[in-house]
Parts: C-alpha cells; structure tokens; sequence
C-alpha cells in the first residue's frame, strides 16, 4: 500500500518472450515517446470499451448485418454526430492498433535494417489507412460517386 | 505478474486478440472506403457480410473484441488501483466470464437469421 504497485520493478517478471517488453502492467516506461505511448494505449482503451460495444451493439444487435446497407449509412451519416463518432473511432482504434502492432514489432524483429522496414511499414499504414477513412467519412453524400474512386480512376 | 499461468494466458490472448482486431480494422476500412464507389458497388460488396460463413467468424471477431476491450480494463486497474495486482488473478476469471456472458447472446442474435426463412442469411 505504501507505493503503487506499477512503479515497482517486478523481481520475477517474465512474459513469455521478452523481459523488457513495454506491454503490461509492471513496466510503465520512465519516459519520452513509450511514456506517451504507455498512457495512450490506455485512455484510447477506456474510449473505445464504450465507442465500440456501442458500435457493435448497433451494427450487430439493434439491426441485422445485412440491414447495414448503403441507404443505412446514408441515413446515419445524414446526422453529423456518427460522422465525428465514425472519425474518432476510426482514428483511436487505427493508431491504438498499429501502435501495439510497433510494440509487437520490437518483441519479435531483431535484425536493425528489418525493424526499420518493419516500423516504417506500420507507420505508412497509419497514414494511407486513415486518409483513406477519414477521406471516405467526409467526402460520404449519398447517390454521388465523387469519393475515393476518382482519385484512383477506376470508375468512370 | 508472470508468475502464474493466468497472466502469461492473458499477455498472449490480449497480443493475439490485439493483432486479430487490427488486421479486421484494415479491412473494414478497405470496404468502408467502397461507399464513395456508390450503392451498387458498396451493397454487392459488402452482402457478403450476410453469408453465414462470415457470420461465423465475425463471432470470432467479437469474441476478441470482448476479451480485449475488458481484459484492458483489468490491466488499467491493475495498473492505477493500488490493490489491483493483488487481484489480477481474480479480475481474469471475471474477464473470461464477462467475456463469455456477452457474447453468448451475440452470438445467438448473429445467427439467429440463419434458422429463420427469409434470406437474410445467405
């Protein structure tokens, strides 16, 4: 009781693969960038236990999969609400994911030069995944096709 | 924290479940980006959300969801309450159960379309 448990060095610490790795409870980071990553991983966690159940509750309980059609996203995205909701979620559980993806990255990867192609590949995927989201969240009116698919050409 | 099998158990199920959840997010993103295709694109696209063959493994899907997203709350508390890690073992089980009471009743509601006539299960 006289200290929190998280700041003491666990004397017997041993996840399966890595002694240092930075996920868990006993090894919030001193510092810097994995500090920021430490907290981040938990507030966009506590969010979206909430942003997600609700997300699937209406997705997957109050209407049925194959109910979620285009005139249906038409329809929420008449409101602007789901739209900011859609982004946020889109971009806690984007950067929440591809964050522990880096962490993962540097459990396993070894090699210098295929960690480095390794986490530049997760941070490439941040940024084209979420322009293309964030991209096709705004850009969303219904019966129109002037979206994502001019900048790709592939429909006329 | 390690000591025991249920914490070795719960890194491995949160890693595996974590990069599950992540590899889905990128595809869901990839089929939300056929709206701006247009309804005929976008609702051929994406009927086969309705097959029930992926319905099945959306169940997967939620599943990892499930443990993830509590499993989470139980490192935060074992994290910022101070007698947290001396229940870690106990909030585990409590993450399996929730985890299972939630998605028994998804689960039931996902495929209930599937023993109905109609065709809203392909």
């Amino acid at each position: 009781m006289s200290k929190p448990a998280t700041v003491e060095p666990p004397a017997n610490s041993a996840s399966p693969l890595k002694k240092a790795s930075t996920y868990g409870a006993t090894s919030r980071p001193q510092g810097g960038f994995e500090l920021f990553s430490w907290y981040f991983f938990r507030i966009t966690g506590v969010i979206m236990v909430f942003m997600v159940i609700i997300h699937l509750v209406i997705m997957h309980l109050t209407n049925d999969v194959s109910q979620t059609v285009y005139d249906f996203v038409a329809a929420r995205y008449a409101n602007p609400f789901w739209r900011v909701y859609d982004l946020l979620l889109l971009t806690f559980a984007l950067l929440h994911g591809l964050n522990g993806l880096r962490i993962a990255v540097d459990d396993y990867v070894r090699p210098r030069g295929w960690r480095l192609l390794a986490h530049s590949t997760v941070w490439m995927l941040a940024v084209a995944f979420w322009l293309m989201g964030t991209m096709t969240i705004i850009t969303f009116q219904p019966g129109t096709t002037t979206g994502i698919q001019n900048l790709f050409g592939l429909l006329k | 924290m390690y000591r025991g099998q249920s914490g070795m158990f719960s890194w491995l199920f949160h890693r595996i479940s974590g990069l599950g959840i992540l590899l889905f997010l990128l595809l869901h993103i990839v089929d939300i980006t056929l709206l701006g295709f247009g309804p005929a694109v976008y609702n051929d696209a994406i009927s086969i959300f309705s097959t029930w063959y992926i319905r099945i493994a959306s169940l997967f899907l939620i599943a990892a969801v499930l443990y993830h997203a509590y499993n989470g709350v139980r490192i935060i508390l074992v994290d910022f309450w101070p007698r947290g890690a001396r229940f870690q073992q106990a909030m585990f089980w409590t993450v399996l159960l929730a985890t299972i009471v939630c998605w028994v009743p998804t689960a039931v509601i996902i495929m209930a379309p599937c023993f109905q006539a109609g065709n809203a299960c392909k």
